[in-house]
């Protein structure tokens, strides 16, 4: 039943004594079995037969007012049950952002507003008894634009004389520099030291701009949303969502509803990745149903997923960075511009990620500087999205320094080796940069990146590849790398919590509200409190996210679930494990001081009552009463798991096309709680950025419409594009962590972009400046490197 | 119109539109182990054999079904038990959502192809997309499904 | 797609006379395409009861019927036989099996799309098509013709002759479309050269396979010249998967590969 594997894994052993039985042990997931079988357990599989379909009509033009809706054909229409505009809406601006409260995002966005700012904008809303109804109710709305000039570039959007977001009401909840007349959502500056002194003491300074495109994060379910009035008078919503509770209190605030009279309940969900930490199709279904008092749901079409909910948000790099000969490097100097689209969600805080998960990597530097602005635009807004910003701060910062390795005559592996942060370090950024406001300074007690990069130049056969191999048939082969470090929930502000409670017969039922969405979080969470309670895993039942059931828990983001959920269960376990023992000991006639539960038999001697036996006796013959353990947890520092990423590509010199031949991730990420599942969820990380790097696009017209609105022209990778991943995991126990993790969620997907361009680069001189790569860009840039060549 | 056919073995007649697709057909008859994923043949998220070949059934007409056998995850539990056994000890169950296609595509290609070679795994499974895993716990899993080397 | 009406016919003379007769119906082969063509079908005829999906040899050609699916013409021997298997290596890179098992020959080339990797190369294998009204045309000539048919393709025939085929594709991912395709062949001492996917639909790059005629050698430096000539002789658009300037690029590429392949 349980296996070891991987080299890194196996009888982990607890410092201070003990070896663990569950975690670090591979067990199949609870949920996989049931879902391949196909037993309904997400949204749509939960929705009442008879649920009105609510249909949204959605905006044609990039930026638009409304002058006027005519409801009264679509409201004639047989079978249209209601029919919503802004005009059935109290104006209360909400943020659509799933973040604790109050919110780093603006309250920039209307249930229904009389402006649309983006092609797939909510105009109206239909609920009607089946969708060939409701959509021709759609078809049968007249609406009267204005249209506007739109902003579709986010480097002309700054003091455009288009203003996006005019309304009075909007605001910020605490300064995030939200200057809307000048179509800003949030600025941000912060420095070390003073660069502009430390850059002119530099023997080598290189200065270089990227640019990385916006991602659409293609889960494959749709967003869906399910609501109900139950016979209590309560608004149940179900939804495919990372973050029930803040859903909850968003829908709230929006419909002006009490928040005790809400319930959400987050069903099997089919992927997020950040695309679902959000409000998304919960108001306007939440407004029907509590308007109607039917059941209605609302199945976001694929077209509707990619226009009309989140993507990542598309960033310029403006980067110096100075460095001494001997390879020191001094200072960086940073501006960013990002581009938030048409309302403000997780502005400020993915821009801020882009430096403070970045900038630590090198904390020997005498200055950093870093700041800019995030800009709306008439484009679809963006959002969270793995990686939230370190991915696009990665790919610049490693890019740069490959650029200045080069320019020095330096390996960038020696570069690196010398100048990034070690085991018991810290950085200043620590403590400067939080996620909206200001961070927490922590030393680094775990930091393995220099076993991750020499086992990853071994699994590469880095010596022997770098830098390049012209394979003679008009082919050439580069190898390239980059170090990246993430987060492990936020400190002080992401808290979990659990409780457990004893039934008859001696199992557990594990109340969390921490959010399974696919990344295995009800199974680990479950390994973690059998190890904390020493008792089988088959024993604990776990329940997850539900707003009436389940605990508090921020939700699924910030790579916080392992770190700060799986703290808060080993708290809860810690607790209840004493109270059986107090209770046995009670039972058994004993003090409790000498009294030991294995996880079968709580036992004082020769005396031992089983706990099968003294939870029947608890529920039914003495000393009644249910035990429940509750208890949370809110981190006090962050430890950031780190990585080494190597990529070796294959460049056909004659087309420009690229092939990844070969993809090495070596991860620190403390104790793995289940070794299969962290892998899953690098290999899965290293193909979000891989696609980002090499495939993804989400591209515009002119006029402002998303050309890659569906998956035949947005292409995610298929597995004939991944040819061979290698992960592995550094031996490393994080001691704040549940039993040595820190957390693995993102982690994987900040390295392709810059370990990739940096292989392209070694392969072919071309510098790859804006992502995605493509095979055009590249011939271009050979082609350009022989004419400079033949000229010299 | 009425089409005649069969589902997981069983005898079915269906009141079908001209236009209707077979995904919404089988999700109305409660087989929501099919699944909505693209609405456009790109993701494999609707996969269904129809007499045991793998179509996209958001895009096969409800009424082609006439006369012709059905097969949803539903109709394979023995198979897709030890699918998800083999996908269980590699960790490759993530989310799960494009999971029971995926059974059913790796099901119909273990009896269409003999000692596939990786690539023609693969080429195989090419057009069943999943984002959530990256593909090699998946491709370790149906490996030791097919019992090759 | 809309539909209203739909019959599946027992005959080939009754399904043309529902489509004479009603200018809103239409032929629904496979279906693969349906999700993405936004017409109104009144009546819409299903052919798959007429026995046209069976691959055969007949009089030195091989024929395949118009409603045969892709996935079958991909397995065929008697299809891989032809010229290397340039048509299997096409078809096999088309999407997925989900998506080759409803899509059949007779949609594809009815549509002659532009992002087809089935029809570039058909035409460099001398493929003739036969209707139900008109005959045998060239495929060539169909694929040049502007002109909707209401005529019914029943089935695709291919010369077996002997020859070398090359074919490639250059996509951004597997299942995306192409952004260009070529496929030469070399038989009975003459050479074809095909062009597809360039957006636009597949065309023969005639004046390069002149050229070529006159080669006194068929060496690197024939193959180098013929393919400078099909990239500028043939036009190039400009897509969100790439632009004309770099399908002139690739153009030359893949045509001066294909040559040296098959003159070797």
């Amino acid at each position: 039943m349980f296996r070891v594997s991987g080299p890194a894994q196996g009888h982990k052993s607890i410092p201070g004594g003990g070896m663990m039985k569950y975690v670090n042990y591979e067990r199949p997931s609870i949920d996989g079995k049931g879902l391949m079988m196909g037993k309904p357990g997400y949204t749509d599989d939960l929705a009442e037969q008879n649920s009105l379909i609510v249909k949204v009509l959605r905006s044609p033009h990039a930026f638009a007012r409304i002058k006027s809706i005519d409801k009264s054909k679509a409201e004639a229409l047989e079978g249209v049950e209601l029919v919503l505009t802004y005009e059935d809406f109290k104006r209360i601006p909400v943020t659509r952002a799933g973040q604790g409260y109050p919110e780093p995002s603006p309250h920039d966005k209307f249930v229904l507003d009389n402006f649309v700012r983006h092609v797939g904008d909510e105009v109206a809303a239909v609920a009607a008894i089946d969708r060939e109804t409701a959509e021709k109710a759609l078809e049968l709305l007249v609406v009267d634009y204005e249209v506007l000039e739109p902003v579709l570039d986010f480097e002309k959007a700054y003091e455009n004389k288009t203003i996006i977001h005019d309304e009075p009401e909007i605001h910020e909840m605490f300064p995030i520099g939200f200057e809307p007349k000048k179509n800003v959502a949030a600025a941000y500056l912060m420095h070390v030291g003073n660069v502009e002194k430390s850059l002119k003491e530099c023997d080598t300074v290189v200065e270089t701009t990227f640019y990385t495109q916006a991602q659409a994060h293609t889960m494959m379910e749709p967003h869906t949303v399910n609501a109900r009035m139950d016979y209590t008078g309560r608004l149940v919503l179900y939804s495919s969502t990372q973050t029930p509770f803040h859903t909850r209190r968003i829908v709230a605030e929006a419909l002006s509803y009490p928040m005790s009279k809400i319930r959400v309940i987050k069903p099997r969900v089919g992927g997020g990745f950040g695309g679902k930490q959000c409000v998304h199709g919960e108001m306007l279904v939440s407004a029907v149903t509590l308007r109607t008092g039917k059941p209605s749901k609302m199945v976001y079409t694929r077209q509707e997923v990619f226009e009309s909910t989140f993507s990542r948000h598309p960033m310029r790099f403006d980067i110096k960075l100075g460095a001494m000969k001997d390879g020191t490097l001094k200072a960086i100097d940073v501006e960013v511009l990002s581009d938030t689209g048409a309302y403000g969600e997780h502005a400020l805080t993915v821009f801020m990620v882009a430096g403070s998960k970045v900038f630590p990597l090198y904390n020997k530097v005498d200055s950093i500087r870093f700041g800019g602005k995030v800009v709306y635009t008439n484009r679809t807004p963006a959002g969270a999205f793995r990686g939230y910003g370190a991915i696009q701060g990665n790919y610049a910062l490693e890019s740069a320094v490959d650029v200045l390795c080069h320019k020095i005559g330096m390996s960038p592996v020696e570069f690196r080796q010398k100048n990034m942060i070690q085991e018991g370090e810290t950085s200043p950024i620590f403590e400067i940069m939080g996620e909206g406001t200001e961070g927490t300074a922590m030393i680094m007690e775990t930091c393995k990146l220099d076993y991750c990069i020499e086992r990853g130049m071994e699994l590469i056969d880095w010596n022997s590849k770098y830098p390049r191999k012209d394979m003679g048939n008009g082919k050439v082969r580069g190898v390239g790398m980059a170090i990246a470090m993430q987060g492990s929930g936020i400190p002080y502000i992401d808290m979990g919590s659990a409780m457990i409670k004893l039934n008859d017969d001696g199992f557990f039922n594990l109340m969390v509200g921490a959010t399974e969405i696919g990344q295995g979080s009800d199974t680990i969470l479950a390994q973690i409190a059998a190890e904390s309670l020493g008792v089988h895993p088959d024993k604990i039942v776990i329940y997850s996210s539900d707003s009436d059931l389940t605990p508090f828990d921020t939700g699924a983001y910030a790579s916080s679930t392992t770190y700060v959920s799986g703290n808060a269960v080993i708290k809860a376990s810690e607790k209840m494990k004493q109270m059986i023992i107090e209770e046995g000991a009670h039972a058994l006639k004993v003090p409790v001081e000498g009294t030991d539960f294995d996880g079968d038999t709580i036992s004082h001697g020769d005396k031992s009552i089983s706990l099968r036996d003294l939870s029947n006796r608890l529920y039914y013959n003495e000393d009644q009463k249910q035990l429940v353990a509750v208890d949370s947890y809110v981190g006090t520092k962050s430890p950031p798991p780190f990585m080494a990423g190597f990529a070796e590509v294959e460049v056909d010199t004659e087309t420009g096309q690229v092939e990844l031949m070969d993809y090495v991730a070596v991860v620190d990420c403390g104790t793995t709680i289940s070794p299969n599942l962290a892998k899953g969820q690098v290999e899965g990380g290293l193909v979000q950025g891989i696609g980002m790097t090499l495939y993804e696009d989400v591209v515009y017209s002119n006029s402002g419409r998303m050309i890659t609105n569906n998956m035949m022209t947005y292409r995610i990778p298929t597995r004939k594009e991944i040819k061979k991943i290698q992960v592995e995991f550094a031996e490393s126990y994080e001691s704040s962590g549940p039993f040595g993790a820190k957390s693995v969620g993102e982690i994987g997907i900040d390295t392709p972009p810059a370990a990739i361009t940096n292989a392209i680069y070694n392969a072919t001189g071309v510098r790859i400046n804006s992502l995605p790569v493509t095979g055009e860009k590249i011939l271009t840039g050979i082609m350009k490197t022989r004419q400079e060549g033949d000229k010299k | 119109m009425k089409v005649r056919l069969k589902v997981n073995g069983e005898n079915k007649v269906f009141d079908v539109k001209a236009d209707e697709y077979l995904l919404d057909t089988l999700r109305k008859n409660n087989y929501v182990s099919v699944r909505r994923g693209c609405d456009n043949t790109s993701c494999g998220v609707c996969t269904v054999l129809v007499d045991g070949a793998p179509v996209a059934s958001c895009s096969y007409l409800a009424c082609r079904t006439e006369g012709k056998e059905v097969t949803t995850v539903e109709g394979i539990p023995e198979e897709a038990a030890k699918i998800a056994d083999c996908f269980g000890r590699e960790g490759a169950d993530q989310c799960g959502y494009c999971n029971p296609s995926m059974a059913l595509t790796i099901y119909a290609m273990k009896k269409e192809l003999v000692n596939p070679t990786d690539d023609d795994i693969r080429s195989y499974l090419v057009g069943n997309l999943c984002r959530c895993s990256g593909y090699q716990g998946q491709h370790r899993a149906i490996k030791a499904y097919l019992e090759v080397e | 797609m809309k539909i209203n009406n739909y019959v599946k016919v027992s005959s080939v003379e009754e399904a043309y006379s529902i489509l004479e007769g009603n200018s809103k119906a239409a032929i629904i082969a496979g279906g693969a395409w349906l999700r993405l063509t936004p017409t109104e079908v009144d009546e819409a005829v299903d052919l798959s009861g007429l026995g046209l999906d069976s691959i055969d040899v007949v009089d030195g050609f091989v024929e395949i019927g118009s409603m045969t699916t892709l996935r079958q013409v991909e397995k065929s021997d008697i299809v891989k036989a032809l010229c290397n298997g340039i048509v299997c290596t096409a078809v096999e890179k088309i999407m997925g099996v989900t998506v080759r098992n409803i899509a059949t020959i007779g949609g594809t080339i009815s549509g002659k799309y532009g992002f087809s990797d089935l029809i570039t190369p058909l035409m460099v294998l001398d493929t003739e098509l036969e209707f139900y009204k008109r005959g045998r045309v060239s495929l060539v000539e169909f694929m040049d013709e502007t002109a909707k048919s209401g005529d019914i393709l029943l089935k695709v025939r291919i010369p077996m002759k002997e020859g070398r085929g090359w074919y490639e594709t250059i996509k951004i991912t597997a299942i995306d479309f192409p952004i260009l395709n070529a496929a030469v062949t070399r038989i009975d001492g003459k050479t074809k050269i095909a062009v597809g996917s360039r957006p636009y639909k597949a065309v023969l790059a005639e004046m390069a396979m002149a050229y070529v005629d006159t080669c006194g050698k068929h060496d690197a430096d024939c193959a180098e010249r013929a393919a400078a000539t099909a990239a500028a002789e043939i036009k190039f658009g400009s897509n969100s998967r790439g632009s004309a300037a770099y399908r002139k690029k690739l153009c030359e590429a893949l045509v001066k590969r294909g040559l040296r392949e098959v003159m070797s």
